[in-house]
């Protein structure tokens, strides 16, 4: 799987090495836009999307059952749990710290 | 079953990192952070439904994962509705160490069934470049594992604040160090096919995050939570190059940048470098021994009626509140108090500094949690102005966020630290359990100066008898 640029063959690794960095400068650009009152809600939500090493986890769990190492099974499937967890409880109590968040009634 | 083109699946990952980019732009404001919220969630769904077509996952691969979800799902659904909010340090820290350990799995299922990972080479052999992807994620998951275990027991009381030294820990942390580079070069010039490389691999690092974080003390959890939350994002950024997976590419970038940031934010709060954080050893039993010499000097000590009537004839009032306020539940009984003032005419606002609490923006939730307005809670460098044209000071639960020492004395271990300046207000009411030093074991000068009334109680108990005398 080779990408041709210029002519030349250029690996994908470093395709998704530039993606990488760019991203890194996105979070930058974003996280410094926080605003400082929302900083423990910012790291509930990027404690749950950074649960979305899921993927990596339902891989294994197929790459397991279809013929690959019944330890890729087994760590595949308690890996999803463990993510289901981050997910639905990075979440919903990142939703319930919002919403107590009101402006001064008038 | 109807399995998805990589190239519709490269699309769909694409579009739930921005998503997520989208979420955490939201978090700009209050107003528009609950929509952002939203953004992550779909985000997440539209990978992982694209996972499940893609990878084309067969019957019994379904139920296993489905299983897993739901278990996963509802357990951290109870917890996300039952955990109250003073414990949200030691949830985060909690949710770390799940990451890491999931990055840790992923990993070794990677490296048991490379065929089906696509990480082979011509020869059968895993491709030299993803054992060090591979290496990374499980070093850096496990690392994050085990030292975020370390900081929820400090932060949930099962373990001492206090920093707990080993002899020679610098050598055994470098020792550790040069061990997984000394493991990732044997598992890469053998293909990766001695799986107890592996295996050591994880065990060295798994040691490395306990030995990593044991020494540094409770002061500085801030720190080390944001940290693990960086290191969460590497681990699952080192992983997306194994699988080739571009939203766990983006997310890891995001995730570790934000961490990253957030560490740097706190350790310019507290004027202390990364590196002697990460060093540890601060908050522990130099500072108060050094203050235990110190001939006992008198204080002026208030009761609740006198901090009543001295608040009510106020013009201008600014809450100061600290960790001591989230111990002791009181954000409710602050927040009527603070109603009752403003019948009375008073104006009234909060100051927040940074590292209040025991993770960034801790402070916030509780008062929000109380229905305090967010718009009335000002952060350090919008109010520390006020403070000169201020008539009262209510410092509750707060104590070295508010040490003049930091500006006065270079010798303090907190000096050149931001301060909040209520110093500089007419009247400082300052709420405390009793004349100990705070965390960082150092003696706070506002308690003896003539402008300072000590109201020596607990907390909660101190502001209801204050809401009486209104």
């Amino acid at each position: 799987m080779l990408i041709m640029a210029g002519g030349a063959a250029v690996s994908p690794l470093v395709f998704q090495l530039a993606i990488f960095v760019l991203a890194i400068f996105v979070g930058y650009y974003v996280v410094w836009s926080v605003t400082p009152a929302l900083h423990t809600p910012l790291m509930a939500v990027t404690n749950a999307i950074s649960s979305v090493i899921i993927v990596g986890a339902l891989i294994a769990v197929a790459a397991g059952t279809q013929g690959g190492s019944q330890i890729s099974t087994w760590t595949g499937v308690v890996a999803v749990a463990l993510c289901a967890v981050n997910i639905f409880g990075g979440f919903l109590v990142t939703q319930r710290m919002l919403a107590m968040y009101k402006k001064k009634e008038r | 079953m109807f399995q998805l083109s990589a190239n519709t699946a490269a699309v769909l990952y694409t579009v739930s990192a921005v998503l997520f980019i989208l979420a955490l732009r939201g978090l700009s404001s209050p107003e528009t952070s609950r929509r952002g919220n939203t953004y992550g969630m779909v985000g997440i769904a539209i990978a992982i439904v694209t996972t499940v077509l893609v990878a084309g996952l067969g019957g019994k691969g379904l139920l296993l994962a489905g299983g897993g979800l739901a278990v996963g799902g509802t357990i951290g659904a109870v917890i996300a509705r039952k955990i109250p909010m003073t414990d949200m340090p030691q949830l985060v820290a909690a949710f770390h160490s799940l990451v890491g350990l999931a990055a840790v799995l992923v990993a070794l299922a990677a490296f048991f069934s490379p065929g089906s990972f696509g990480i082979l080479d011509a020869d059968g052999a895993i491709k030299a470049g993803s054992l060090v992807e591979l290496s990374l994620g499980a070093g850096i998951g496990a690392i994050t594992f085990t030292g975020s275990l370390i900081a929820f027991a400090k932060l949930n009381g099962n373990m001492s604040g206090s920093p707990i030294m080993l002899p020679a820990r610098h050598l055994i942390n470098i020792a550790l160090g040069v061990g997984f580079f000394f493991l990732v070069g044997m598992l890469m010039s053998t293909g990766g096919s001695e799986p107890w490389m592996m295996w050591a691999l994880i065990g060295i690092t798994l040691i490395l995050g306990f030995t990593l974080i044991i020494p540094i003390g409770g002061a500085d959890m801030p720190v080390v939570v944001s940290m693990l939350n960086s290191y969460s994002g590497w681990a699952a950024a080192a992983l997306g190059f194994t699988l080739g997976n571009l939203a766990l590419i983006i997310t890891g970038a995001l995730v570790g940048s934000s961490g990253a940031i957030l560490s740097y934010i706190m350790c310019k709060a507290m004027n202390r470098s990364f590196i002697s954080v990460i060093l540890g050893g601060f908050g522990g039993d130099a500072g108060s021994a050094a203050a235990g010499d110190q001939p006992e000097r008198p204080v002026k000590r208030g009761s609740a009626e006198d901090a009543a009537f001295i608040m009510k004839n106020a013009s201008k009032v600014i809450i100061v509140p600290g960790y001591g306020l989230a111990v002791a539940q009181a954000q409710h009984a602050i927040r009527e108090m603070v109603d009752k003032l403003k019948e009375e005419g008073v104006d009234v606002s909060y100051a927040i500094h940074p590292v209040a609490g025991r993770m960034p923006g801790h402070m916030n939730v509780l008062l929000a949690e109380a229905n305090v307005p967010y718009d009335e809670v000002f952060e350090l460098e919008d109010i520390n102005s006020e403070f000169a044209n201020t008539d009262v000071a209510f410092v509750i639960g707060a104590n070295d966020v508010t040490n003049p020492a930091a500006k006065t004395d270079p010798t303090s271990p907190i000096a050149g630290m931001p301060i909040l300046d209520v110093d500089k207000a007419a009247t400082v009411l300052f709420v405390k359990r009793s004349l100990s030093p705070g965390y960082a074991g150092i003696d706070n000068d506002l308690f003896y100066r003539d402008n300072t009334m000590m109201l020596l109680a607990d907390a909660k108990k101190m502001v209801e008898e204050i809401i009486k005398a209104l």
